[in-house]
């Protein structure tokens, strides 16, 4: 439960810090890791755990503190180093080749100069025996998310370390895959190996790990017992207050509601080998409601997104229509013109530019719908407008920042993404589509923007959201529907969706199973 | 063994970007000393001669400015190009195409005497200089084809154009078989600003263009387009800016401004079409824009110093008796300079050695590059 079990412990990390610049990313850390235990690392984003875990596996260096392996004092200078210790990390964003089988993505990683064959029945052998079978020879390309995932701790695994570290490594998988995840970990619980499993979803580590240790802004604010906790108790700890539960109102005659956003019959050709195509997409989102899109990552989302803003233009005009408009021919200026609002995944680089000052980026996406108010005659901007239009937004939406006007790039991920999210909003849309609103995003912040979406919705408009987040989704959505492989279900109304109904068609299920599929108990909204 | 790596900073400097420009033409003139004193000449007198006698006088200052006018006018264009992305590389072939259609009335027509003249030419000039740049804007929003090969070869074409235009059917027939048109009349001339020395009206033009083209980077809805497709394109292209119709905008613009200074040079300084009428004011207007930091005020400035550089050369043979290819040489040193100032403002050099660890990661500023 604490510190002083000393030398049982496998890793103990005292006093660690890391400064970046001005910033104390990680402010004397301690830590212990003892043998044969799921440790959790808890925290909201920002809160310092890739740091930390960075300074574990070497590929950052300490300011200060030290580390000690098995007892004994040692630098990590390198992930090389890290390995040798017998440390495993795998990444949350995956570092696989797609062009490559699996087996030879595995050999680059051990340069021993084994031949692919002798590696390629290893990791075989390995991943039966952990129950996370996977085709060596499979192309990466060809695989899911979740199978990628796979070879990423198998080419762990290879290694026999004896510290495993994961970074969030549900974020990219159905419920079902997560499942499998745990009893995988479980098993190598039982057989010694310690586990440093980072992550914000606050049921999986109730579930699963012994002990958690909570970071806030770069400090350790506790160690606890997960299964001794609720899921509030350990969101105070790392929120550091009360969060404010958002709050749906029931949506009232939406059946007569005029359908705002209409997608009939919408294909698209992959752009790309690795892309995926879409595929006799239909859905309609009708004034004041929330519709959300669930799915895991790389199933269709992004190029269905594209396609609904006008990104991409589409052949078949009737195949998007918005306010009872055909406008697959017409870009994503016309959509806005007709009263669309988009906030797309990415935000730097999409939907803002990061060197450019937040009154700039204000002016990205609304520079046609708001022209008379920001451009003056003969296409002169009005400086002072968009400024103040900025500031308001800024206020708004509560964004933190170092200055009056900043470059988008120095804005935290969270505060950008208010700013990008309150651009929108403050033209009251009437159909909002959203990608992924509030990943990265703090828990505090989160639920200001998901409030701020259902009082849109509530107000009249049609709110789309495309999001990872399960949890996200049960709470703002009237209806959900699952995109898998670039088809989209039919749209589940929130009464009779399950984290079990959602995560079967997630996983791929044919919709018509989904229906008939026994009823779990309802999961706990956090 | 050694290796070199560019480490990227995580913050620019803000006074070093500003002084980049100071700081490459005080190396330009440290390298210009000691090639002259690998060459045998004195230095001090060298550089004296090179870069501080050709200002001493007024009928010099007007020289400069009809060296910087050209130079300002092309590197004003380049500029929009530039800060969207573009590549155009081929100024110098807009250039001549521009002087070419610029000199088809006062050549075809040489009677035409009226005030419409000298207008018409310079409209046709900036018409025939955004035509010809339109060419590579064309192939790459068809063909997705490198604008920088493509318009640059285009100005080997428009250089053996105007050498085949003025040796066969546009040769002054009074011209003793010389290479050239017939001299301009006096209304197809640019009218020249003082009576103290032969600078004309195309510096007037330069500095307008430059104000305009200020203004409309920094204060119109255009220019911030120009500015967000060339910084992040993708966020462009969500604010529903299209970088095709950019590509030919730009293009089309710098193109325009290229003409113009290739009609003004044409109407101007020489008075007539010949095989050369550039000592390849298109490339090194790739310099003066990034002198002046892609800022047509800067670009003024910038303009001058490399108009200086042409003079001076030309100073320097007859005084030092040295090649005129010095002018080339100080160009060329002077844009090293340049760049790698400004690579060493985002960058910091880090020496390698063969065991060192991994190189330490900057911390991750989501997404940006």
């Amino acid at each position: 439960m604490n510190l002083h079990e000393g030398a049982a412990n496998l890793l103990e990390v005292r006093g660690l810090t890391k400064i970046f610049g001005s910033l104390k990313a990680c402010d004397s850390i301690d830590l212990g890791i003892a043998r044969g235990e799921i440790h959790a690392l808890l925290g909201e984003n920002g809160a310092g755990k890739s740091t930390l875990v960075k300074m574990l596996f070497g590929s950052l260096e300490p300011h200060s503190g030290e580390i000690l392996w098995n007892g004994q004092p040692v630098r990590i200078t390198s992930p090389g180093i890290a390995k040798k210790l017998g440390i495993g990390m795998v990444f949350q964003h995956f570092s696989l080749f797609e062009a490559l089988t699996a087996a030879e993505n595995i050999a680059l990683s051990l340069n021993d100069g084994a031949p692919i064959s002798t590696i390629a029945a290893k990791a075989r052998a390995l991943s039966y025996s952990y129950g996370l079978p996977l085709d060596p020879d499979a192309l990466v390309g060809d695989l899911s998310v979740g199978e990628r995932q796979r070879i990423e701790i198998i080419r762990c695994l290879l290694q026999t370390p004896d510290l495993i570290i994961l970074d969030e490594p549900t974020s990219v998988l159905t419920p079902q895959e997560a499942d499998k995840l745990f009893e995988t970990l479980e098993r190598l619980r039982s057989e010694g190996k310690s586990i440093l499993y980072i992550s914000h979803r606050l049921e999986e580590v109730k579930r699963m790990c012994d002990r958690a240790t909570v970071l806030r802004h770069g400090k350790v604010v506790g160690h606890c017992n997960p299964r001794e906790e609720t899921a509030s108790s350990l969101a105070r700890m790392m929120v550091g207050s009360e969060v404010r539960a958002v709050e749906r109102p029931p949506a009232e005659g939406m059946d007569k509601a005029e359908s705002l956003l209409e997608i009939v019959n919408l294909n698209r050709k992959p752009a790309t080998p690795f892309s995926i195509p879409l595929r006799n997409i239909n859905l309609s989102v009708r004034a004041g409601e929330v519709v959300g899109i669930a799915g895991v990552a790389g199933n269709g989302q992004g190029e269905f997104f594209e396609a609904v803003s006008g990104e991409v233009l589409q052949q078949d005009k009737a195949s998007v229509r918005i306010r009872g408009r055909q406008v697959g021919g017409l870009d994503i200026t016309g959509r806005r013109l007709l009263g669309a609002a988009f906030v797309p995944e990415e935000r730097l680089g999409h939907g803002a530019a990061p060197r450019m000052k937040l009154s700039e980026n204000l002016l990205l996406s609304r520079h046609a719908t708001d022209g008379k108010a920001f451009v003056g005659t003969a296409g002169m901007i009005d400086g002072k407008a968009i400024y103040s239009a900025a500031q308001r937004i800024i206020e708004v939406m509560d964004v933190r920042k170092s200055a009056p006007d900043p470059e988008a790039a120095s804005l935290s991920g969270g505060n950008l993404q208010k700013f990008i999210v309150g651009r929108e909003l403050d033209r009251k849309p009437s159909v909002m589509v959203v990608n992924q609103p509030t990943w990265g995003v703090d828990a505090g912040a989160a639920a200001h923007i998901r409030q701020a979406l259902i009082e849109l919705a509530r107000n009249g408009s049609a709110v789309l959201v495309i999001s990872q987040d399960l949890d996200e989704l049960f709470e703002i959505s009237d209806s959900i529907a699952v995109m898998h492989n670039g088809e989209l279900s039919a749209r589940i109304p929130i009464a009779e969706a399950t984290y079990e109904k959602i995560g079967l068609l997630m996983g791929g299920a044919e919709p018509g199973h989904a229906a008939t599929a026994h009823d779990a108990e309802p999961a706990e909204v956090a | 063994m050694m290796r070199i790596e560019l480490v990227k900073r995580p913050q620019r400097s803000a006074l070093f970007s500003m002084l980049s420009p100071f700081i490459a033409f005080a190396l330009t003139l440290i390298a210009g000393a000691i090639m002259f004193a690998m060459l045998g000449v004195n230095p001090a007198k060298a550089l004296y001669a090179y870069f501080i006698s050709p200002l001493t006088e007024v009928w010099q200052l007007h020289e400069l400015a009809i060296k910087a006018a050209p130079l300002i006018m092309i590197a004003v264009g380049l500029s929009v190009c530039f800060r969207a992305n573009i590549w155009n590389i081929g100024a110098e072939g807009q250039f001549t195409i521009g002087a070419i259609a610029g000199s088809l009335l006062p050549v075809l027509y040489p009677d035409l005497q009226g005030a419409y003249l000298l207008p018409l030419m310079l409209l046709m000039g900036m018409i025939g200089g955004a035509a010809y740049a339109s060419v590579p804007a064309l192939l790459k929003a068809r063909f997705n084809t490198n604008e920088i090969l493509t318009s640059l070869m285009l100005v080997y074409v428009s250089q053996l154009f105007l050498d085949w235009v003025v040796r066969g059917p546009w040769r002054d027939p009074m011209g003793y078989n010389f290479p050239q048109t017939v001299q301009f009349s006096s209304a197809a001339r640019l009218p020249e600003l003082l009576d103290s020395g032969r600078a004309n009206l195309g510096f007037i033009f330069s500095i307008v263009a430059a104000v305009l083209v200020w203004l409309m980077m920094s204060r119109m809805l255009k220019g911030f387009e120009v500015r967000v497709l060339g910084s992040s394109p993708r966020a462009g292209r969500f604010a529903g800016f299209s970088i095709r119709r950019m590509a030919f905008f730009a293009f089309m613009l710098s193109g325009a401004l290229a003409g113009l200074a290739g009609i003004s040079e044409v109407s101007g300084a020489i008075g007539r079409l010949q095989p050369v009428i550039s000592p390849g004011y298109g490339f090194a207007a790739i310099i003066v824009a990034f002198l002046g930091r892609l800022n047509p005020l800067g670009i003024i400035a910038a303009g001058l110093v490399l108009g200086l550089t042409y003079l001076g050369g030309e100073a320097a043979q007859s005084s030092l008796g040295v090649s005129d290819k010095l002018a080339r040489v100080f160009q060329g040193m002077l844009l090293f300079f340049v760049l790698g100032c400004d690579t060493l403002i985002h960058y910091r050099i880090r020496f390698v050695g063969r065991k060192a660890p991994a190189p330490e990661m900057v911390p991750a500023q989501e997404g940006a590059h």
